[in-house]
């Protein structure tokens, strides 16, 4: 069992949803990252999703768009990344996924990919642009050194197609919970417990729930009916606009408070 | 060489060999799923194809021409026997229509209210809008900043038809970018919109299903030099940015094995240089825009900004197709820069009183090196994939600046 399962193991005991928040690795310079996952992961995340930043971002909405380009102005490559997510694990144990997009995996190698993640300490990854059909390489490679493999569910999946998702997707299943890219909502569609049941009456695994969620009464809302909450593009609009006026050390407290408040909300 | 594998169809998740394929966000898999089957039953559908083929006649102008350049010819030794292909000659001026004709017809038989576009020189823009004011359905057309600076023009051309022209201000501000944002637009309103894509990219089924649109271009072509007595050509020349009218052109020659395919990719200021859009000459396989293809990427697999005189080849990708035919030896790649595509713009101004797209220029351009190493007596067909006009204002500007 990795990282990820002993979480949702631990946190269905206690009755609590997993708090996981993301952000894009190295925005905007690869110094902040560290201590901002590291403030997190003691203020309350359970399992912390880390964005490799990727120059044509395309299931992102304008908030995490920036902060892709930011982050790659400022020098943030693989390489790097893995660096990063090193000086994280010497001082926390909190599960983390990588989120990133297809390509960069693919350039490196997917076999030394998943060798220096492992390395690293990632524990597993969300791959928006590479759905079932044309996962297979990734599989097994991900496999074989013990990487979750999170794929996604639209509200618009097919049930036949959930079957296949949720038997191949380890770690979690991540459910997305609007037709549409990564970004902030005012409000989230009423049909979305149903859509979690859906997917739920086809698995055992965790199923995680994600995309427009922002504050912690959505997060109220959800935690009876997914077992973790994804929070994205809320806490990284949060981190820049406090970093732009305030600075790093000000930016980080904020969103380590902000998480605070957040992993309150999701205690059944 | 000929490798064996130049299959007729993609397998069935979309595949030429390594390249093609689907790799999108989850959200779209149902719609491309729908958008295949939905294809598959068109192309069965007779009463869908003479509808499809009657708008290409009455509407687009077809057959298009297929004119023999003497003086073209002439100019460039007298020793080969040079055949435009006119799709300048369409309905908006260049191949582009026939595709959006064939998928706005699928669109309305999907029951989609909606059509969404991408444009990077504005063609496939204009293309898409007039498709959509002919049908009556709303358009939305994605076009990168700095595009609709360049080609002002075509967006008020598009802004004439009905359409709503979406300047996106995303990364390098060009066609890339506007592709990601139509792809955004796509998964917010699956539901209700078709997403028209204008080149063979993209996931499966556009790059067969456009090419299948465009393919139109080579077989009246073929069947125009029968009637002149030439049963085949020895060499078929176009122009790839994405790829759509070279595989217009060769995909109903791809079977016949003693005629030479050949591609030319824009080398902007040189392939040596950070300023090209020659994919195939230059670039690595890897995944962008719901397809594997060859592309242009950094070390780290970021992908990175095209450029070329003629903006309809400004694009760091190129069709899955094309990468399978430039590994499997069935098309030659070959690269004109910009100076020396203005070059081939100014000979076949000149030499037959046609002015072309910059885009085409690089195909007419390329004569002048593919001739001499020719057999006295060869047939070479050229796929005139679009006219000129919308490049005057720019190939002026450059030509007065060399002037002063």
């Amino acid at each position: 069992m990795n990282r990820i399962e002993k979480r949702f193991k631990r946190l269905r005991k206690k009755g609590e949803a997993a708090l996981i928040p993301f952000v894009t690795a190295g925005d905007p310079k690869k110094e902040i990252t560290e201590r901002l996952v590291v403030e997190m992961a003691e203020n309350g995340a359970d399992i912390i999703e880390l964005g490799l930043p990727f120059s044509d971002p395309l299931a992102d909405g304008p908030t995490i768009q920036a902060a892709s380009f930011r982050a790659l102005k400022g020098g943030m490559n693989p390489g790097i990344y893995f660096e990063i997510v090193q000086e994280i694990r010497k001082k926390t144990d909190c599960p983390l996924v990588l989120m990133g997009y297809y390509n960069p995996i693919l350039k490196f190698g997917l076999e030394d990919f998943a060798k220096r993640a492992k390395e690293a300490g990632i524990d597993g990854t969300i791959i928006p642009d590479l759905p079932l059909e044309e996962a297979s390489d990734w599989m097994k490679v991900a496999r074989s050194y013990e990487i979750s493999n999170i794929f996604l569910v639209a509200p618009n999946t097919p049930s036949e197609r959930i079957k296949r998702i949720v038997k191949a997707s380890t770690g979690f299943i991540y459910y997305v919970s609007v037709l549409g890219i990564t970004g902030a909502r005012a409000e989230l569609p009423p049909e979305l417990s149903k859509g979690l049941e859906r997917v739920h009456s086809f698995t055992k695994k965790p199923v995680a729930v994600g995309f427009g969620i922002s504050r912690p009464e959505q997060v109220r809302g959800l935690r009876d009916v997914a077992d973790g909450i994804i929070i994205g593009s809320a806490i990284v609009k949060m981190f820049s606009e406090v970093y732009e006026e305030k600075g790093e050390d000000e930016a980080i407290k904020e969103v380590a408070s902000f998480v605070g408040k957040l992993k309150e909300a999701t205690r059944r | 060489m000929l490798k064996e594998n130049f299959l007729t169809n993609p397998d069935k998740r979309g595949h030429f060999g390594i390249f093609g394929g689907r790799f999108v966000p989850e959200t779209l898999m149902p719609a491309l799923l729908e958008l295949e089957s939905a294809y598959k039953e068109f192309k069965r559908d007779r009463e869908f194809k003479r509808e499809f083929e009657k708008i290409l006649k009455d509407y687009v102008g077809r057959p298009t021409a297929l004119y023999e350049a003497k003086r073209l010819g002439e100019a460039l030794g007298g020793r080969c026997r040079i055949f435009l292909k006119r799709e300048d000659l369409t309905h908006t001026g260049a191949h582009k229509i026939n595709n959006t004709i064939g998928q706005i017809l699928l669109a309305k038989r999907m029951g989609k209210k909606r059509i969404i576009a991408e444009t990077g020189a504005g063609q496939h823009g204009v293309a898409t809008a007039t498709a959509a004011a002919l049908m009556g359905l709303e358009c939305i057309v994605y076009m990168g900043r700095k595009d609709t600076v360049r080609q002002a023009m075509n967006v008020f051309r598009m802004e004439l038809t009905g359409a709503k022209v979406v300047p996106v201000d995303s990364g390098t501000k060009t066609l890339k970018d506007a592709i990601n944002e139509a792809i955004r637009d796509w998964v917010t309103n699956v539901e209700t919109t078709h997403y028209i894509i204008g080149s063979v990219v993209g996931p499966h089924p556009y790059p067969m299903m456009v090419r299948d649109f465009q393919s139109v271009i080579g077989k009246e072509a073929r069947a125009q030099l029968r009637k002149k007595g030439i049963s085949r050509p020895d060499v078929v020349v176009a122009c790839v940015g994405g790829g759509s009218n070279a595989m217009g052109i060769f995909y109903p020659f791809s079977k016949d094995k003693d005629v030479r395919l050949i591609g030319v990719e824009a080398a902007g200021k040189g392939i040596d240089t950070d300023y090209h859009s020659a994919t195939l000459t230059c670039g690595e396989p890897g995944v962008l825009h719901g397809t594997m293809s060859y592309l242009l990427q950094d070390r780290w697999g970021q992908i990175k900004g095209a450029h070329s005189v003629a903006p309809g080849l400004d694009y760091p990708g190129v069709g899955p197709e094309h990468s399978m035919y430039k590994d499997s030896g069935r098309a030659e790649y070959y690269t004109i820069n910009d100076e020396e595509a203005l070059k081939g713009f100014r000979l076949l101004s000149e030499t037959e009183g046609i002015i072309p797209a910059l885009e085409s220029a690089h195909a007419i351009a390329f004569l002048e090196k593919l001739v001499p190493e020719l057999e006295d007596g060869s047939t070479i067909l050229v796929n005139l994939s679009g006219r000129g006009d919308k490049d005057v204002a720019t190939v002026r500007d450059i030509f007065k600046g060399d002037k002063e």
